[in-house]
């Protein structure tokens, strides 16, 4: 019996013995990110957790309702740091989730295009930094597509050639977005009488459509070849695949494209401030925005324009890295409806699904 | 409620048998479900909830056309489910308790629950694959000639459909299984000596002996498919929206809980109803 309990001991010393021989991996400190699915990539989280001798912790959603969720059930102090939609931040702010960053956190070289200040320096003080932008716009499968049918984006509701070959990115914004300009519209000059012209087209629009699918059913439907088309789609969809598929293309049609950006910041609750500051440095550093832009989940541009020394010529290639001075002329920011137009909104878009 | 012994002192051991269930339904139903209620009287007003206490929520719901025809694409697709899920499971439990040998029921039960050890997640995507334009289902059609092109299968009502009766027609076997394992084969007997042919020994003697088997099952498929997000979400390709997908993006951007709550709310009473029908068709069909 002794013996039994001794070896028993042992083994418990032996566990505890290679558990403490594995602690130098497990790291001191932890902190806590809300973030987008691109930031789970361990190859862009691990060097910051090897530099730091930090464990960063990553909380993965999609929609910023669902954010705004899952801070509502936590703790204050929960978490530190935040990755939202961009046009997002002005409503994080005024609900207090954000706090005050740092001059020196934000880099001196992000596209001024993307910098989108009016949204992220309220009253004088800065709550976030764009780190990542591209465009919903059309990608589609160039070997069963012309190229010259997508540079009008009026096809996508009107030939009906391409009935049953087009998928629907399912996010409101960017897609109303994108019909309002099909319409001549400007996305910042939305409002309520737009509303029923918008949902018809969107209506001519379903009834093309074969699907309308989240990030992952749209990105493969146009990939499996399901669908030939995809609306709301860009180089976040494409480049990735292009390796595996060079057929599968982007493109801004002559009307234009609708920009996405996401942000960064940290929780103005955070009690690991100083390391939160250091995280979205790293985030905003020219070789991180390097592997944040190409990350596995997908790609985009990167908004700082440093992160260009630390990208391969293929990797600018697929982001159309030369083409963005072009490319940011001719689009327009989703659009930032207050909240009442926000619910309208919505309730259009549950129609159109139900359409 | 208390049992009360002779000398008249209340006897507590029947509440302390019950009192675990008991507590566990009150936390995690009870609560919740009044916690839902009352937040289904408020509102969301920017990023904050008001309790402004009104049925506003419910009046959206009957007020807005696609609402109601979420409400109504539900209650379609879980009938639909339902009835093929039975007319599939009937055969497939009746062969199992009548015509396989007794000693390999049990693998032929093992079989039947074979696809609840895949998640459900998975096989919802696997159905994606099997009825995509290239999938497996156009394939085969396309090389033995039956069609030309393809069949748009996926994305639609009719995937929807068919990933719902793969998993509930196995639920639906073994609780008719269960059933028929269980009547007396003298039964059947007795009917035959009476002159009953084999269909009418079924229809008289079988299948009434057997509904409350099919409507337990029934009933379950009917809970499940219509408080189902994933399978519409996934296979539906948003062709049209079910209750759930709709109580999903109330939530989504705006976390409005007020209009999910109430139109979950909403949900639960048509399932009590459907509940109520049951149990009342069950008592009267025994009466």
């Amino acid at each position: 019996m002794t013996t039994i309990m001794g070896k028993s001991l042992l083994a418990v010393a032996a566990s505890a013995g290679a558990l403490m021989a594995a602690a130098p991996a497990m790291a001191q400190q932890e902190l806590n990110a809300l973030v987008w699915c691109d930031h789970t990539d361990p190859g862009l989280i691990r060097p910051f957790e090897e530099a730091h001798d930090v464990r960063v912790n990553l909380k993965e959603y999609e929609g910023t309702g669902t954010a705004l969720s899952l801070i509502e059930q936590s703790r204050p102090g929960d978490w530190d740091v935040l990755v939202v939609d961009g046009i997002d931040v002005p409503r994080v702010v005024e609900a207090g989730i954000l706090g005050e960053l740092p001059a020196e956190a934000v880099p001196e070289t992000i596209f001024p295009e993307v910098a989108l200040e009016e949204q992220q320096v309220i009253d004088g003080k800065r709550y976030a930094v764009t780190e990542k932008f591209g465009y919903n716009t059309v990608s589609f499968n160039k070997a069963e597509v012309d190229a010259s049918t997508m540079q009008d984006m009026t096809k996508l509701w009107e030939d009906e050639s391409l009935k049953g070959r087009i998928a629907v990115y399912d996010y409101y914004l960017p897609v109303m977005g994108m019909v309002a300009m099909g319409l001549g519209k400007n996305t910042a000059e939305l409002t309520a009488d737009d509303l029923p012209e918008i949902r018809d087209t969107l209506f001519k629009l379903k009834d093309n459509a074969a699907l309308v699918g989240e990030v992952v059913a749209s990105q493969t439907a146009l990939a499996t070849g399901e669908v030939d088309v995809l609306v709301g789609g860009g180089e976040w969809v494409t480049a990735g695949l292009s390796q595996d598929n060079p057929d599968l293309d982007w493109i801004l049609p002559e009307q234009g494209g609708v920009m996405w950006s996401q942000s960064i910041g940290i929780f103005a609750d955070s009690e690991r401030q100083d390391l939160a500051v250091e995280f979205v440095k790293y985030i905003l550093s020219p070789k991180g925005q390097a592997k944040l832009a190409t990350s596995s989940c997908y790609w985009a541009m990167p908004a700082n324009e440093a992160a260009g020394e630390h990208l391969s010529d293929q990797q600018k290639q697929a982001l159309r890295w030369d083409d963005q001075e072009e490319y940011l002329k001719n689009v327009q920011l989703y659009p930032a409806p207050d909240a009442e137009l926000d619910a309208q909104m919505q309730d259009v878009w549950a129609e159109f699904l139900q359409h | 409620m208390a049992i009360v012994d002779r000398r008249g002192r209340g006897d507590m051991r029947p509440w302390a048998f019950v009192a675990p269930a008991l507590l566990w339904t009150i936390a995690f139903f009870c609560v919740p479900f009044a916690v839902m209620a009352v937040v289904s009287l408020w509102e969301r007003v920017g990023t904050e909830l008001v309790a402004s206490w009104s049925f506003a929520n419910y009046a959206k719901f009957f007020a807005r056309g696609h609402f109601l025809q979420a409400m109504l694409n539900s209650l379609e697709v879980t009938l639909i489910v339902t009835v093929l899920s039975i007319l599939l499971a009937y055969p497939l439990a009746w062969i199992l308790a009548e015509k396989v040998p007794p000693r390999w029921q049990r693998i032929g039960l093992v079989c039947a629950i074979l696809p609840f050890w895949t998640s459900y997640v998975v096989r919802s995507y696997a159905w994606v694959l099997v009825l995509a334009n290239n999938g497996v289902v156009n394939q085969a059609l396309q090389g033995v000639g039956l069609v030309d092109e393809p069949l748009s299968l996926a994305n639609s009502r009719t995937a929807t459909i068919i990933g719902f009766v793969h998993f509930f027609v196995m639920l639906l076997t073994l609780t008719i299984y269960a059933n028929l394992v269980q009547l007396p084969k003298n039964y059947r007997r007795a009917a035959a000596d009476l002159g009953a042919g084999s269909v009418a020994t079924f229809v008289h003697i079988i299948l009434p002996l057997t509904l409350p088997g099919i409507m337990v099952g029934a009933f379950l498929t009917f809970v499940l498919c219509i408080g189902d997000y994933i399978t519409p979400q996934i296979l539906g390709g948003n062709s049209e929206l079910v209750m759930p997908q709709l109580i999903m993006l109330q939530i989504g951007r705006r976390a409005d809980f007020p209009t999910a709550s109430a139109l979950a709310i909403l949900l639960m009473v048509v399932v009590t109803l459907v509940y109520v029908a049951c149990a009342r068709w069950l008592k009267l069909e025994r009466a």
